[in-house]
């Protein structure tokens, strides 16, 4: 009983969120002669309704760069971003989303991506993440798996990179940094060689801002692994791949 | 008498003017904090569009049962997890998760010799992350009164699969068809090829492991 009643009230509370939800649908005014209501998030969807000038739309959800709205009829529709930003605010000025932008590349706080590419003749796909202390220097963890024919290997790092031009769209950097890694041999290999080693790198790289909170990346890194044995071994590591910041 | 209080005032008057008009400039430049706050405060609350507020969906996550043939070790129930992040409307990134078992190969059945692999061994798991293209979106109809937002998709990328003892990179390509039964539920179906090497037959060989597969998504 008591559980059923405590049931109840959490249902309640949900209701009233929603409803509360519900409410702060923000809207906009038509500015243009009309606005174009699509079935779907995208260009090849057809429009099946427009909204005229002067009237307002709640803006319901958004999905990429469309946004689902409500005319005050009840038709619901998708509207691109760039048709949205020609309506207008309850304040008569222009609507303005707020999108991420070269400038806010420059000023990144977390990077986060992943890569493939070439580990000396290996696989290597790695998944990093990233801070930056400010608009020139960033601290950088790394997880990599590489797959080789004879072994396969997990490795971690950690790194400092350096960002002498962070204003540019086409950004070069430059890294310094240690790690671990843990190879395991081929099960097929008759003599399996399990080993774990200290490395360190450095190394070179582009950073190219895509579109809102997109970048590409490439880099080359140069490993020096200490081995057990007494000669280090040095591994050159081509990689490139995509991140996004926030 | 009466004019002399007349000229008195005028020159009281004139001088104070005068005073008042040569220090005028010099109180009016003197720092007062009265001065500098602006007597009317322009309140500029502009009511912007707060994007926080909207609720984004660019996030999708689902989970896929399936068909997968392992060459050389049979065709079995594949199942997985699969997110993605919608990046414009066209392009879409994402991560997959999938496990399956195998079978004996046919030379393990027929020959009676050992076994080439221990049962742990025998269980495939694999990872990948790719990107998709959505390469012919539109709408399907079903029957003359419904239609769905649907897409038909290209993915292709990379990963490893963990099989037969050993973690291999894997190269997977592919095409999908997503069908929206509402704004924030989808049906998936993918047909997928994972491309690796594996040595455990004799030589170093590439296989080819077609997988079907199909599942629910949603949006958020």
């Amino acid at each position: 009983m008591r559980t059923n009643a405590f049931l109840f009230i959490i249902l309640q509370c949900l209701l009233i969120n929603l409803a509360f939800g519900a409410q702060q649908n923000q809207q906009v005014q038509v500015a243009d002669p009309y606005l174009e209501l699509r079935t779907g998030p995208g260009r090849s969807y057809p429009v099946f309704y427009v909204v005229e000038r002067g009237k307002w739309v709640d803006i319901l959800k958004r999905r990429t760069d469309w946004f689902k709205v409500r005319s005050d009829t009840g038709k619901e529709g998708w509207v691109r971003r760039n048709e949205m930003e020609l309506t207008l605010t309850s304040w008569g000025e222009k609507t303005d989303f707020n999108e991420a932008a070269l400038s806010d590349f420059s000023k990144r706080r977390w990077e986060m991506g992943v890569m493939g590419g070439d580990f000396e003749g290996t696989n290597v796909i790695s998944l990093y993440g990233g801070y930056a202390f400010n608009a020139n220097l960033s601290g950088e963890l790394s997880l990599s798996q590489l797959l080789g024919d004879f072994s396969d290997s997990l490795m971690v790092n950690i790194s400092l990179l350096a960002q002498p031009f962070p204003m540019w769209r086409i950004s070069p950097f430059f890294a310094l940094g240690t790690g671990i890694i843990d190879t395991s041999s081929r099960k097929t290999l008759v003599q399996s060689q399990d080993s774990t080693d200290q490395l360190s790198h450095v190394g070179a790289g582009v950073r190219v801002y895509l579109t809102r909170r997109f970048i590409l990346r490439g880099e080359y890194r140069n490993y020096v692994i200490f081995t057990s044995k007494n000669d280090n071994k040095e591994i050159n590591e081509w990689k490139a791949g995509f991140a996004f910041f926030f | 008498m009466e004019s002399r209080v007349r000229i008195l005032l005028l020159v009281i008057s004139l001088t104070s003017g005068l005073l008042i008009a040569i220090c005028a400039p010099v109180f009016a430049a003197a720092p007062s904090d009265n001065e500098q706050d602006q007597v009317i405060q322009p309140r500029i609350d502009r009511k912007e569009i707060k994007e926080a507020k909207i609720d984004t969906e660019d996030f999708e996550i689902g989970t896929f049962v399936g068909l997968m043939s392992v060459e050389d070790f049979g065709t079995n129930t594949v199942y997985g997890l699969r997110a993605a992040y919608h990046v414009t409307e066209d392009m879409f990134i994402e991560a997959a998760y999938g496990r399956t078992d195998t079978d004996k190969t046919s030379f393990e059945r027929l020959s009676g010799a050992a076994d080439l692999l221990t049962d742990d061994e025998r269980k495939l798991s694999y990872y990948n992350l790719s990107v998709g293209y959505n390469l012919l979106p539109g709408e399907t109809f079903i029957g003359s009164k419904r239609a769905f937002n649907s897409a038909l998709y290209i993915i292709g990328g990379i990963g490893s699969t963990d099989f037969a003892g050993d973690n291999r990179f894997t190269l997977n390509f592919g095409a999908g068809y997503r069908l929206l039964l509402t704004d924030w539920l989808a049906l998936h179906v993918d047909v997928r090829d994972h491309i690796f090497d594996i040595d455990v037959t004799g030589e170093d060989k590439t296989t080819h492991n077609i997988e079907i597969s199909s599942g629910f998504s949603i949006f958020f």
